[in-house]
């Protein structure tokens, strides 16, 4: 009997069917998106004005991407920004969020618990969009500045929270208490045995931090309006509401077609945007569903 | 005295103390400041001297003239009604697409496409919202978009202009947060269906039990103190919203504000566009106060179901 073959618990062959359909289908239905973009910024633009953006277009071309890189400085300067804001933001972000994170997981130390109410208020209550713009604008005066970018998200309540139970689990008292009686100091144990320890926990809390260093537009939307301050995810916000940012005077098309490539310029530029993160992807995404589970782990 | 005991414990633990310092400094300036200073929403904020502090002293008081001013505009109703009913909305399906979705997870016979399934599943949680703004509008042009072209005008339906259609964006954003959401949050619950003990489902089998039979026997009561915190806890944030979602997707356009305007775009539009900072102000403390009632009420309810559930 075939059934009988079968590890004891599994569903039906049919059944088992059913499901992958389904998987095959929902799993289309998450990449078809970003598919499409990706053949309308190769999609010659004579054929988008004629059809409409389509899976299957007429014909395809490399002049939205040349229409698009001839203003190299303007791509060239966002990545840097990006890159910039995204590695610094997260070595500071990450160190700053140890520094505070371990003491709180100290039993010893005295004042853990005022200072994780310190920390953890900030998940509960803001002040507001307003006055935090204001002390930026007028009071730490750092618009146009890559401070600006990075401070809003280098101390996050929620990270530390996490890091702190991370650490509690996984720093035992004893190692700790013995390197004090071999004569360490504070920070030396910090430095070369809680960062040691807690390395996975500092590995999801940098993989979320340059995650949403990278992503971020949202700091550059109130804080930057100068185009060499411009992050890579902001340039294509403003290239999605004008392709004029891009000064393309110097592009010249090697197709018959005379109009400039606008259409498929935009699908280009979300392409550039998207691109670094899925290429990184399969690693990223080893690590952030590990990353989940170690944020499951109770305090 | 506690001011004694503090300074010995600084001694104490020096080190521990500098440890802390710099992110204690920079949430104090990030978090706090702009905390104390939410008593704007209660002036009126001119710029008319040099100095930042002294503009803030020398504006007027002004008492609950700025919340009047919100409430006796149609626009309180309107972004408190959208914030809460779009809120309640991706709390209910997007857990039941997330659970639907871990369950399915769950039963995928063979690792390396349960892997394969998962991962691609992963993906939408990746891309920014100014991205997935570029993937709407290639469905949503009017001139171009997939939408129109590819489906409506197979069909023999007229073009539909969707960027000034209001009474379609509360499906659109429906569809667009479960688009990037659920394989993130099934995860999650996937986590919690791979701990429950398969001695259960053994003996379930033996028993005879089908398999629609075990989910909801077994792995439904499971997941349900899951199910209930990670909802408690949303609801806590239900006067918040994504922001990305409201402004990116929808181009912050106008004429859909009346279903897309929620708390938080209205008070970054008073702020930004129409610089009207009374308004901005007195919403954004709105805002944060009722959010503050609502979260220490759903915090306390966590903690009487699952003590290590709470937030604190």
């Amino acid at each position: 009997m075939a059934a009988t073959l079968r590890p004891p618990g599994a569903i039906s062959r049919k059944a088992e069917f059913v499901i992958h359909i389904f998987f095959v289908l929902y799993c289309l239905v998450c990449i078809l998106p970003i598919a499409l973009v990706l053949i309308i910024s190769f999609t010659d633009e004579g054929s988008i004005m004629r059809n409409g953006y389509s899976f299957f277009p007429e014909s395809l071309n490399l002049n939205a991407y040349r229409f698009v890189l001839s203003d190299t400085a303007a791509i060239f300067r966002s990545y840097s920004v990006s890159g910039i804001v995204t590695l610094s933001g997260t070595l500071f972000g990450v160190l700053l969020t140890a520094a505070y994170a371990y003491p709180l997981s100290r039993n010893d130390f005295a004042y853990r618990k005022f200072f994780a109410f310190f920390i953890a208020f900030t998940m509960l209550f803001n002040g507001g969009l307003v006055p935090w713009y204001i002390l930026y604008v007028k009071g730490l005066v750092i618009k146009n500045t890559y401070l600006a970018l990075i401070l809003p998200q280098v101390v996050n309540g929620f990270y530390v929270i996490i890091l702190r139970t991370f650490m509690q689990h996984n720093i035992p008292k004893e190692v700790v208490e013995s390197a004090k009686l071999d004569g360490a100091g504070e920070f030396r144990i910090f430095f070369q045995i809680a960062l040691r320890l807690a390395m996975p926990g500092l590995a999801t809390v940098a993989l979320f931090l340059s995650l949403s260093y990278w992503n971020d537009w949202y700091n550059a939307l109130l804080f930057i309006d100068q185009k060499k301050m411009f992050p890579l995810q902001y340039l294509m916000y403003k290239v999605n509401a004008s392709i004029d940012v891009l000064n393309t005077s110097s592009f010249v098309s090697n197709t018959a077609d005379t109009v400039r490539p606008s259409e498929s310029a935009r699908m280009a530029m979300a392409i550039l945007g998207i691109g670094p993160i899925i290429m990184i992807y399969p690693f990223l995404q080893r690590y952030l569903v590990k990353g989940l589970t170690v944020g499951a782990v109770k305090g | 005295m506690v001011g004694r005991s503090f300074i010995r414990e600084i001694r104490k633990n020096s080190a521990l103390f500098a440890l802390l310092l710099p992110a204690f400094v920079i949430v104090l300036v990030n978090n706090y400041i702009p905390m104390l200073g939410s008593f704007i929403a209660f002036k009126d904020i001119k710029y008319t001297k040099p100095g930042f502090i002294q503009n803030l002293i020398a504006s007027p008081w002004v008492g609950f003239k700025n919340f009047e001013f919100l409430f006796k505009s149609n626009a309180a109703f309107i972004i408190t009604r959208n914030t809460i009913l779009y809120n309640v909305l991706f709390m209910v399906l997007g857990t039941v697409l997330a659970v639907l979705l871990a369950i399915l997870l769950n039963e995928v016979t063979g690792k390396r496409k349960a892997k394969l399934y998962q991962n691609l599943t992963f993906i939408p949680y990746f891309i920014s919202y100014v991205a997935v703004a570029y993937l709407v509008y290639a469905f949503l042009s009017f001139n171009y978009g997939l939408a129109n072209h590819g489906i409506l005008k197979v069909f023999g339906i007229a073009e539909i202009d969707w960027y000034s259609s209001k009474q379609y964006w509360p499906l659109i954003l429906t569809i667009i947060v479960m688009w990037k959401w659920t394989g993130y949050n099934a995860v999650v619950y996937l986590a919690g269906i791979t701990g429950i003990n398969s001695e259960y489902f053994e003996a379930a089998q033996i028993d005879g039990a089908s398999k629609m039979q075990q989910i909801r026997y077994i792995t439904l009561p499971f997941l349900a103190p899951f199910i209930i915190i990670m909802n408690l806890l949303a609801l806590g944030r239900i006067f918040y919203s994504d922001f990305g979602l409201f402004f990116q997707t929808t181009m912050n356009i106008g004429a859909l504000y009346d279903t897309t305007l929620v708390i938080d775009t209205y008070v970054y539009n008073s702020l930004a566009v129409t610089g009207e900072l009374g308004m901005a102000s007195a919403a954004g403390f709105y805002q944060a106060v009722v959010g503050l009632v609502l979260v220490l009420t759903s915090n306390f309810v966590v903690k009487k179901l699952d003590r290590d559930s709470a937030l604190f």
